[in-house]
Order: C-alpha cells, then sequence, then structure tokens
C-alpha cells in the first residue's frame, strides 16, 4: 500500500486517477481544476423561510443511453415526478457500495423533512442535474450558466449541491 | 470528476450571489478546486449522503449540510459528517486499484476505449460534413 495511513486517511482519488488512467495506457495526466481564491456569500446564520435548491451530477434516467458524457445536458426533474431509478454511469465505488438507494445522493426525502421541520423554508421544486463531462471549460462556461438560469427561474436563495 | 463538476458550479452560482454548499466524499478533489463550503462524507464514492438505506446517517448528513450552509464562517471549509462505513476498512485501498491481476485488463480497456472514442469522433465528423452539404 503506497497511501499512507490507509485505514484511516481520506482517498488520494487524484493520485489514483492519474494511475489508473496511466494503466490505461493515457500519456497525459488529467488536469484538475484549481484556484487561488474562493468565491463567498455570507452565511446567512438561519434558513428558515429560505428556498433551497438540490443540485446533483445524478440525471434522468435517458442520461443512460448517451453515446458520449458530452452529448448530456443540464436538465431538470420535477421533484414529484423523480424517477425510481437515476443515470449513475459514472465514476463510483461498484466494488465497496451501490446507488440502488437514491436517498443516498439525491436526498429529497430528508430535505423534505427538514423543511416541514422548519430548518428552511421550501426545497424549490425541480431538481437540476448536471453532468460530469470530461472538460471543466465546458462545465464552467456551458453548464454552470444553465444551472444558474434554472436556479433564478425557481427563486433559489441557497444551493445544496451533491456529487455522486 | 462529478465532484470537480459540482464544484465548479458551486462556485459560479455563489460567485452569482446564491450560498452553497457541497456534499461529497472526494476530499482532495474538492478542495484542490477550492469551494465555498463542503460536508465531507469519508465512505466510499456513490453515497455522499449517507449509507444506503440508512435513513437516519442520511437525515442527519443532509442536516449538517443546512448548517453549514447557515454558518459557515468563512470560505474553503470542510466538516467532517456523521457517516460512517464500519465493518469494512478495506473500502479505501479498492477504488481506482492498479496491480500486476488487473494492468493487462485495464490495458486493453483503454485500447478499447480510444477506439470507441475515434469512431464517435469520425461519426461526430461525418455528420458536420453532411449537415454543411446540405445547408
Amino acid at each position: 500500500m503506497t497511501d499512507a495511513n490507509w485505514h484511516d486517511e481520506p482517498v488520494p482519488y487524484m493520485a489514483r486517477t492519474r494511475q489508473y488512467y496511466r494503466a490505461m495506457g493515457y500519456t497525459r495526466d488529467y488536469t484538475w481544476a484549481e484556484h487561488d481564491t474562493i468565491p463567498f456569500n455570507r452565511s446567512p446564520g438561519t434558513l428558515r423561510g429560505m428556498r433551497i435548491t438540490l443540485i446533483s451530477t445524478a440525471g434522468p434516467p435517458d442520461w443512460t443511453g448517451a453515446r458520449k458524457p458530452e452529448d448530456r445536458h443540464v436538465c431538470t426533474t420535477e421533484l414529484a415526478n423523480l424517477p425510481q431509478e437515476f443515470a449513475t454511469n459514472v465514476a463510483w465505488d461498484r466494488e465497496s457500495t451501490h446507488v440502488r438507494d437514491p436517498e443516498s445522493y439525491v436526498p429529497v426525502r430528508a430535505l423534505t423533512r427538514l423543511a416541514s421541520d422548519g430548518l428552511f423554508g421550501t426545497l424549490t421544486p425541480r431538481l437540476i442535474s448536471v453532468p460530469t463531462v470530461y472538460s471543466s471549460r465546458r462545465t464552467l462556461e456551458e453548464d454552470a450558466p444553465k444551472v444558474l438560469a434554472a436556479c433564478v427561474e425557481d427563486g433559489t436563495e441557497a444551493a445544496v449541491l451533491t456529487a455522486l | 470528476m462529478c465532484h470537480q463538476t459540482v464544484s465548479l458550479v458551486a462556485r459560479y452560482l455563489e460567485e452569482h450571489g446564491i450560498p452553497t454548499v457541497v456534499v461529497g466524499s472526494a476530499r482532495d478533489i474538492v478542495e484542490h478546486c477550492g469551494v465555498p463550503r463542503f460536508l465531507f462524507s469519508d465512505i466510499p464514492l456513490g453515497n455522499p449522503c449517507g449509507r444506503p438505506w440508512q435513513r437516519d446517517e442520511q437525515l442527519e448528513v443532509v442536516a449538517e449540510a443546512l448548517d453549514m450552509l447557515a454558518e459557515a464562517p468563512a470560505p474553503g471549509l470542510t466538516w467532517l459528517s456523521a457517516a460512517v462505513w464500519p465493518h469494512d476498512p478495506a473500502w479505501r485501498t479498492r477504488y481506482g486499484r492498479v496491480g500486476p491481476d488487473n494492468a493487462a485488463a485495464l490495458a486493453a480497456t483503454g485500447d478499447e476505449r480510444r477506439l470507441n472514442r475515434a469512431a464517435l469522433r469520425q461519426q461526430d465528423a461525418s455528420g458536420n460534413a453532411s449537415a454543411e452539404a446540405g445547408a
């Protein structure tokens, strides 16, 4: 085991991904996004009355049939009509777990319960799905603006984003 | 790469005035990108909001995400979620493992992927050429 403290340290996914793709014969390592500064809006202190939107990389079932990841696009799904199974054909740990319980990555039940408990105002009525693509430029220049547009349309005041 | 995707989107939304919290399991990727608020679930990739079917744990993780959204005092903080992965410490060694037993299979998978991508690029190029010819 070359990873330090393998039994309790966070998994080094960037290093693992690098060695995995090298083993598949790729000669150029992926360049992960990195920034010197972090944008930040002051935390509101309380979420009471706020409209919160759920955003995930889990997508609608028809994403599964896409010829390639780049053929998937930002989309919304009414929470009242969520599919029983999401498109989950992205990189997750297939040897250790499974994704048959959508609540473990699209936590609508938990958010609905916490809204009804008064922790925040309302869960906005649509899940926003954003596709995982190789190009960070595509995510930033095409997908993120579409997510923002959907948020504006839904009156989003804060967002919870889950990564599969 | 899902973690990079949500990290980039979180940054973009935050730049446009919407406070965000990212819930995920790949700490290095999210922290490398830099997000306003990150709730880290130190369990296998695929269940950022807690283990499958563990409703109490999932509720706790989501409540923690909301707490962080409401209260994180500064950008770039990581909070550790309540999610746990008991009885299977070896999970940390599995994802993306490369060894003598799978090296040949990985090399073959890489060859197949490159062939498939090349075929798709060719299909796309043919499609574009047909569209231009028809325009």
